[in-house]
C-alpha cells in the first residue's frame, strides 16, 4: 500500500479537482486574481491542474488604483511569465468622480472601486464563473460559504439560501446571467499557505518579506506611504521602518507589522508565534460588525 | 502554536509538518450536549486562537459567557445567539486546527432534526464522527439519529464522547450503562468501530489530557484518538477508478484524461477500460506539472494518456480492465431530500454522479424512513429533510459502485431543473435487473413511416391553462379543422383520460405529477404512430410540462398557453367547479387552493380575453403551417 498522503497533497489535488470541476462544466470563467499569497497559489495549483496546458481562462485584477506600487509589478510580470491573458478592470465612475480612501473613507472607496467594480467586469465580460482565493479559516461567515458559492444576476450571496454540497458533487448549475463564486482554497489554513509556498517555491510579492519602509502610525496600525497621494497629517513624519505585511490591500488600507522576517522560512517561523490572526491588519473588516458578511452579501468576495 | 512548541529549526519544523497527514471529522450533538465546548476547547487546548480573538472572547464571556470568570469555550466557536437570528445556524461550519501530529478539519454539525440534511452533508466529506451524549441524559433520540445518518452515509468510524461527566460525578457505572445502550442500538448500523470516551469538555477530562478524575478510564484521550485513528476502508487495495473531469488537448500531439482517483492504483502499462463504453486501452503515461509518476493512488488529481486513440469524454469513467464497476440505468437508492419543495416520484431531475451529469425520473418511492426510529412507512412524497428507498430511471446508463462498496462513485446529488438548487443526495444500493431484462424491441416500421402515408408530420399540441380557460372548446374546433384538411389527429382531453387510464388518481400534486406523466406516454405513442396529437390538459407545474417535452424529440412539442385571467374563468365557471372549490367542497383545485405555474417560453400565447377560439384556432394552424406538420 502506498504512504497515506499528506496534508498539503490532500489540499492540493483537491483543489485541482475544484478547478477542473469548473472549468468543465462552465461556459465562460474567469480568476478572480488579486496579487496576493493566496491568487500566487491558486494560480500555482491551476497551472498543475490543466498541464500542459496553460490554464484555459484569463486571470481578471480588479484594479483600485491604490495597490501597493510592487502589487502592480509583480502582478504584470507574473501574467507574462505564464503567458495568461491578463484583465484589468478599473471602475471609470469611481476614477471620475475621485473616489479614494483618503478622500471617501474605506468604505465607500472599498464599495465604489472593488465591489460595484467587481460587478462591472463580471457583466461586461459575462463570465458565469469567477475563482477567488477565500478561505474558511480567514473569517467567520466565510465558514460556511460553499466551495461552489452561488450569486444570483445581481451578484448577491444569500447565506440562508445556499445549496447543499454534498461528496465532491459541486452543482455549476446556472440560469443566463448568474454565476458561480468558486473557492479552491477553502479548506487551507495560512500555515498551509505559507508552507505550500515555501515547498513549491512559489514566487510572492516582495512586499511580503521584511525591509526598511517608509511608514506613518496611524490608529495603531502603520502605514506604508507608498506615493505623495497620501496626505499627511500634522505632526506625521514617515520614517524609516523594517516591516512586512501579512496581507495585501491597497496600500492606505493595509497594515505592515515590524518584523525582521526577511525570507519564508522566516516568515512561517514568525507565524508559528504570533499571537494575532491575520485580517487584524486589514482596516476594512473592523469598520462595521459583521462587516464581511454584509459585504459579501452585496458582491464583495 | 507556542512558543515551547516551536522547534529547533524551522527547517526541521516544515520537513515535520510535510508529513502530517489530514483527518476530516465532524461532530455533532445539540448546544446543550457541550459540542461547541468541545470544539471550543480543542481549538484553545491546540493554541490555534490568536490574541484578538481572545481578547474578544474574554469580553464576550465576561458579559454574556455563562461560566462566571472562566472562558467560556462556546463563545469561541459559534456566537450562537447572533446566528440564530441570522438564520444560518442550520448550517455546517467548518473549523481547522493542528497539533504536532495530525491536521484536523472538523465540520460542525447543527443537531436538530430539521437540520439533518446538514448532517447528511458533514458527513458526506468525513471520515469520522464525534458524537455527543449528556452523561446526565444518555442515550437520547438524537444520538440514534446522528449515528444512523452518519452511518448511512458512510462513516464508519465513531467517537461517543459522553461528555459532562463533571455532572455525575466522575461515575464509571453511569459511562458503562451509556456505552452498552449504546452498542445494543449501534448493532442495527451495520459495521462501526465505536470509541466511548467518557470526558468533560468544560473541565478539560479527556479532551487534550487525561485529568485526575477518572482514573478507572484507560482508553486514550479524544484528541490522541483523533491524532491516531486510521480510519476508511483502504481504497487503494480495491480496483481502479477514475471518473473523467476533463480532456486535455493542449495539441494534436497530446490527448489526456484529467480526473482524480476515486479507488486503486495506476501504473503505465495497466489494462484500462472504460466505461460506459467498454472500449480497452493501455496506461501510456500519468502525467502531472511535476513530472510523470511510476504510480498513482486514491486521492490523486492526475492526467493519464493512454495507448490507443480512443474515444473518451467528460463522465466517463477509465477503470481496471478486469474488474469494471456495474453500468446500469434503472437503480435502486436510498434518497435524502434537500428542498422545501417535495418530491414527487414521476418528476424529472438532473442526477450528477462522479463526473457525469443525466436526467433522472424517480419512478417509484418505495416506503420513507423515520431517521429517529429507523421505521419504514409508505409514503407518495419526500418532504425536507426525509428519507427514502426509492427506484429510479436514468436517462443513460453510469458506471456506479453500491454506495456501501464505493463512497464516491455510490453517491449522487439531485438537481432541480427549473431552478438549478440542489434538492436531494442519494446512495446507490443495487441496479435494477429489468434495466438488464427489458430490452427495447426495434419495429421494422417506425415513426417516420407511419408519418409519411398520412403526409404529415406528427406534433403534440399541448394546451395548458386554468380550468375554464378554453382549452377544450380550442382543442375541439383546432381537430375539427384538421379533420377537413384530412389530417389524422387524437385529442387527449383531461376529463376523458381521468374516466379510463387515470382513474385510479387523485388531485394531490403527487398524484398530478402522474397524472401527466402517463398522459405524456400516451401521446408519445400517438406520435411514433404517427398523429397530431392534441392535449387538453390544465398541467399546472412547469416541471411536468418540461418533462413531456423531454419525452419527446425536438420540435415536437408545441405548448400553447390557453390563457385567461382567473377571474374570467371563475365567472364562466363552465361546470360549476370553481363555485364548489370556493365553498370548500373541492381541494387542490388549480387557482384557489393550487398553484398554477405559467410557462415561460411557451411556442404559442393566446390571450382568450382579447383572441376568438377560431382565431386561436387560426394562431395554431398557422403556426403548425410554417412548421411543416401539416405537409
Amino acid at each position: 500500500m502506498p504512504r497515506p498522503m499528506t496534508h498539503l497533497e490532500r489540499l492540493e489535488a483537491e483543489s485541482i479537482h475544484i478547478m477542473r470541476e469548473v472549468l468543465a462544466e462552465c461556459e465562460n470563467p474567469v480568476m478572480l486574481y488579486s496579487i496576493g499569497k493566496d491568487s500566487s497559489v491558486m494560480l500555482h495549483l491551476a497551472r498543475k491542474a490543466f498541464f500542459p496546458s496553460k490554464p484555459p481562462f484569463p486571470l481578471l485584477h480588479v484594479d483600485t488604483t491604490w495597490k501597493f506600487r510592487e502589487m502592480i509589478e509583480f502582478r504584470d510580470r507574473t501574467a507574462a511569465d505564464i503567458g495568461m491573458d491578463l484583465i484589468v478592470h478599473i471602475n471609470q465612475d469611481g476614477v471620475r468622480d475621485g473616489v479614494g480612501p483618503f478622500t471617501h473613507g474605506s468604505q465607500v472607496h472599498t464599495d465604489v472601486m472593488k465591489t460595484q467594480s467587481l460587478k462591472q467586469a463580471l457583466d461586461k465580460y459575462q463570465f458565469d464563473a469567477a475563482f477567488g482565493g477565500a478561505r474558511r479559516d480567514e473569517e467567520k461567515s466565510r465558514a460556511k460559504e460553499r466551495v461552489f458559492s452561488f450569486r444570483n444576476a445581481q451578484h448577491r450571496w444569500d447565506p440562508k439560501n445556499q445549496r447543499p454540497e454534498l461528496w465532491h458533487l459541486y452543482n455549476s448549475r446556472v440560469r443566463k446571467g448568474e454565476s458561480i463564486r468558486v473557492f479552491p482554497l477553502s479548506n487551507w489554513t495560512e500555515l498551509d499557505i505559507w508552507q505550500y509556498i515555501h515547498q513549491e517555491n512559489i514566487p510572492i510579492v516582495p512586499l511580503y518579506f521584511a525591509r526598511e519602509r517608509p511608514v506613518v502610525e496611524r490608529n495603531g496600525m502603520l502605514i506604508m506611504v507608498d506615493d505623495d497621494r497620501m496626505p499627511l497629517e500634522p505632526g506625521e513624519q514617515p520614517e524609516m521602518r523594517m516591516v512586512r505585511f501579512r496581507t495585501l490591500g491597497c496600500y492606505p488600507l493595509t497594515g505592515a507589522i515590524e518584523s525582521t522576517a526577511t525570507d519564508l522560512a522566516g516568515i512561517i517561523e514568525e507565524m508559528l508565534v504570533t499571537r494575532t490572526s491575520e485580517r487584524q491588519g486589514r482596516a476594512i473588516d473592523h469598520d462595521a460588525s459583521a462587516s464581511m458578511e454584509k459585504k459579501k452579501q452585496e458582491g464583495y468576495f | 502554536m507556542s512558543e515551547q512548541a516551536a522547534p529547533q529549526t524551522i527547517e526541521s519544523y516544515l520537513e515535520a509538518q510535510a508529513a502530517k497527514t489530514t483527518l476530516r471529522f465532524l461532530t455533532c450533538g445539540s448546544v446543550d450536549d457541550g459540542k461547541s465546548t468541545l470544539i471550543g476547547r480543542l481549538l484553545y487546548d491546540s493554541k490555534l486562537i490568536f490574541e484578538d480573538q481572545l481578547a474578544a472572547l474574554e469580553a464576550d464571556s465576561r458579559r454574556s459567557g455563562t461560566q462566571g470568570e472562566d472562558i467560556d469555550f462556546a463563545l469561541l466557536v459559534d456566537g450562537l445567539a447572533a446566528e440564530r437570528e441570522q438564520g444560518i445556524t442550520i448550517d455546517v461550519a467548518y473549523r481547522y486546527f493542528a497539533t504536532d501530529r495530525r491536521k484536523f478539519v472538523v465540520a460542525d454539525c447543527p443537531g436538530h432534526e430539521q437540520y439533518t440534511r446538514n448532517m447528511a452533508t458533514g458527513a458526506s466529506n468525513a471520515e469520522l464522527a464525534v458524537i455527543l451524549v449528556d452523561a446526565r441524559k444518555g442515550i437520547l433520540t438524537q444520538t440514534k439519529r446522528h449515528s444512523y445518518i452518519a452511518s448511512l452515509f458512510g462513516i464508519r468510524d465513531v467517537v461517543l464522547a459522553v461528555n459532562k461527566m463533571d455532572l455525575v460525578g466522575y461515575d464509571q457505572a453511569v459511562f458503562e450503562r451509556i456505552v452498552d445502550e449504546y452498542r445494543a442500538f449501534a448493532g442495527q448500523l451495520g459495521e462501526l468501530n465505536i470509541t466511548p470516551i467518557p470526558m468533560s469538555a468544560l473541565k478539560g477530562d479527556n479532551v487534550t489530557s487525561a485529568g485526575e478524575h477518572m482514573g478507572w478510564y484507560g482508553g486514550p484521550t479524544l484528541l490522541e484518538h483523533l491524532e491516531g485513528v486510521r480510519t476508511g476502508k483502504d481504497l487503494a487495495a480495491r480496483p481502479f477508478r477514475l471518473p473523467v473531469q476533463w480532456v486535455n488537448r493542449p495539441d494534436l500531439d497530446f490527448r489526456g484524461f484529467c480526473g482524480t482517483i476515486v479507488s486503486g492504483t495506476v501504473r503505465p502499462g495497466d489494462a484500462v477500460q472504460v466505461l460506459p463504453s467498454g472500449q480497452r486501452s493501455t496506461v501510456a503515461r500519468i502525467v502531472t506539472f511535476d513530472g510523470d509518476l511510476d504510480e498513482a493512488q486514491p486521492g490523486q488529481a492526475v492526467t493519464l494518456t493512454l495507448t490507443d486513440e480512443i474515444d473518451i469524454s467528460r463522465g466517463d469513467v477509465i477503470t481496471a480492465a478486469q474488474t469494471p464497476p456495474q453500468t446500469s440505468d434503472q437503480l435502486a437508492v436510498h434518497l435524502l431530500w434537500m428542498s422545501d419543495a417535495p418530491m414527487y416520484p414521476g418528476r424529472q431531475y438532473y442526477l450528477k454522479t462522479g463526473t457525469r451529469t443525466v436526467s433522472c425520473v424517480v419512478t417509484e418511492l418505495k416506503h420513507s424512513v423515520n431517521v429517529n426510529t429507523l421505521e419504514t412507512q409508505p409514503a407518495k412524497s419526500l418532504g425536507l429533510n426525509e428519507l427514502g428507498v426509492a427506484n429510479v430511471s436514468l436517462s443513460q446508463r453510469v458506471a456506479f459502485e453500491p454506495f456501501s462498496e464505493d463512497g464516491e462513485l455510490g453517491a449522487f446529488i439531485l438537481i432541480d431543473r427549473q431552478s438549478n438548487a440542489t434538492v436531494g443526495a442519494g446512495l446507490f444500493d443495487f441496479s435494477l435487473r429489468r434495466a438488464d431484462n427489458i430490452h427495447w424491441q426495434a419495429l421494422t416500421i417506425d415513426k417516420q413511416h407511419r408519418a409519411a402515408i398520412k403526409h404529415q408530420r406528427p406534433v403534440v399540441v399541448w394546451m395548458t391553462g386554468l380550468s375554464g380557460s378554453g382549452k377544450s372548446t380550442i382543442a375541439n374546433l383546432l381537430e375539427s379543422r384538421l379533420h377537413d384538411l384530412n389530417r389524422h389527429t387524437y385529442v387527449l382531453d383531461g376529463d376523458n383520460v381521468r374516466h379510463g387510464l387515470n382513474r385510479d388518481l387523485g388531485f394531490t400534486a403527487a398524484d398530478r405529477v402522474e397524472n401527466i406523466r402517463r398522459v405524456g406516454e400516451a401521446a408519445k405513442l400517438m406520435v411514433d404512430a404517427g398523429l397530431i396529437t392534441i392535449v387538453s390538459f390544465i398541467s399546472p407545474f412547469r416541471s411536468e410540462r418540461r418533462m413531456v417535452r423531454d419525452l419527446l424529440d425536438e420540435g415536437e412539442f408545441v405548448e400553447v398557453f390557453v390563457d385567461t385571467p382567473l377571474e374570467v374563468c371563475e365567472q364562466r365557471d363552465p361546470k360549476g367547479l370553481y363555485k364548489r372549490a370556493r365553498a370548500g367542497e373541492i381541494t387542490n383545485f388549480t387557482g384557489i387552493d393550487s398553484e398554477y405555474q405559467p410557462p415561460e417560453a411557451a411556442e404559442l400565447h393566446i390571450r382568450t380575453t382579447e383572441t376568438s377560439p377560431e382565431q386561436a384556432v387560426e394562431q395554431v394552424l398557422g403556426y403548425l403551417e410554417a412548421r411543416g406538420v401539416l405537409g
